[in-house]
């Protein structure tokens, strides 16, 4: 299975990621981070990115964390992304603190 | 006293933007039973051991998260006695006619303080829980996965939360049972219709209507490290556990839908009575309250809903 190198811009880490596993997969299962890490469902919207560079495939994701035209110009959500080249890419989402007062 | 008035979750719709993923996650993983389809593409889903014909609707959809949760109340006078208490506190209502949803009666419907939907409803078709009411046995032979044996609760992140727990003391009727305060601040309600730890919670938060979680009951704590199992065998995201709840008392495991919709199973947690007191938890020892062994906050689990 083919692999490929994903930049975080953000921080410069890098890994490699199969063709067969989204962006936050090859991430956690190589113990690196810097894409928040939320349901790996498309769901919940923290791992949103902007693609700068490379190509990918995708799958469904929620419109309410990311509209049409945002998927349209490669913001779109690290866990329904899967690489078909290298990839670099630049962090949006965050995880919410929920409770400030904690 | 018996239970009257409102009696239980009675089910959840949650939105998912594959059905054939969420079938097989519900159903294959989490051994809920399919009931029955509709011409909207829901699919009808229960617990093994809930007699009404389902306890969860996946609604297809190009979000996730929760359309509505309902509540099932004793009689059909209490569904008119809620409509009038919801309305004198100020909420909206509507009805739902009976057979929008296949098998449900009529239902009350309005947006509670917190931006989330509840429905109430006095009727649903009875399909049973697969056993005899006869000298039935323990359980039935052919439950798969988790084996799932009822839809407990939902823990939902909404705004405006002090008006949110004070609707559901004054409208609905429900108790306080525990809650996690900061001074003069409450940042977390665990609310009870029964005799259960809860039957709703809610946390402090700034956006309305969130879905944290869906949770269901398993047998024990044996039945949630086999859970866990499942989730490595499966490949399903985990989010949090096994471990046990401060909170409760309940052993637990978290982890998602195939739509990023948060589930919990969960085990032999605390009950209450109408007496029993209101049990407190400090923000400074928040991390113990929700995570009882690690007594650590996961960013995971307090940051993402759907
Ligand atoms: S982790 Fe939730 S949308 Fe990607
Ligand atoms: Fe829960």
């Amino acid at each position: 299975m083919p692999a490929h190198t994903i930049t975080i811009l953000d921080t410069n880490e890098q890994y490699s990621c199969n063709e067969s596993q989204h962006l936050l997969a090859g991430m956690v299962q190589l113990g690196k981070k810097g894409i928040p890490v939320g349901c790996r469902g498309g769901g919940c919207g923290v791992c949103k990115v902007q693609i700068t560079s490379g190509s990918y495939q995708s799958k469904k994701m929620s419109r309410a964390r990311v509209t049409r035209d945002e998927e349209e110009n490669d913001t779109v959500l690290a866990c329904r992304v899967f690489p078909q080249s290298d990839i670099q890419l630049k962090v949006l989402g965050h995880l919410n603190k929920v409770v400030k007062a904690v | 006293m018996a239970m009257t008035g409102i009696l239980r979750p009675g089910h959840v719709q949650l939105r998912v933007m594959d059905i054939d993923e969420a079938v097989n996650h519900y159903c294959n993983y989490m051994g809920l039973i399919e009931t029955d389809r509709d011409d909207q593409g829901r699919v009808y889903l229960k617990c093994w051991d809930e007699h009404d014909k389902f306890s969860i609707v996946l609604e297809p959809s190009d979000s996730s998260g929760m359309n509505h949760m309902a509540f099932k109340v004793r009689t059909e006078q209490d569904l008119w006695r809620f409509e009038s208490n919801v309305k004198n506190f100020g909420v909206e209502t509507k009805r739902i006619p009976a057979g929008e949803l296949n098998g449900c009666g009529e239902r009350v419907s309005f947006v509670a303080p917190g931006g989330h939907r509840f429905d109430l409803f006095a009727e649903k078709e009875m399909v049973g829980n697969g056993l005899p009411t006869t000298n039935p046995p323990p359980w039935p032979e052919d439950v798969v996965g988790m084996k799932a044996i009822r839809f407990d609760h939902c823990l939902l992140y909404g705004n405006d939360h002090d008006e949110s727990v004070r609707f559901f003391v004054e409208a609905l009727e429900f108790e306080l049972t525990e809650q996690v305060v900061d001074g003069d601040v409450q940042i977390a309600a665990f609310l009870s219709c029964s005799t259960k730890a809860h039957d709703i919670a809610f946390i402090r938060h700034d956006e309305p209507g969130r879905l944290h979680h869906a949770s269901f009951l398993l047998g024990s704590w044996e039945q949630v490290l086999r859970a866990a199992d499942i989730i490595s065998m499966k490949d399903i995201p985990l989010d949090v556990g096994p471990t046990r709840h401060g909170l409760t008392r309940g052993m637990t495991i978290y982890y998602f839908d195939p739509s990023g919709n948060r589930n919990e199973v969960f085990a032999e947690d605390s009950y209450r009575y109408p007496d029993s007191p209101l049990l407190t938890w400090t923000a400074d020892n928040s991390g113990q309250a929700i995570f009882y062994h690690s007594r650590t906050l996961v960013d995971s689990f307090m940051g993402v809903t759907s």
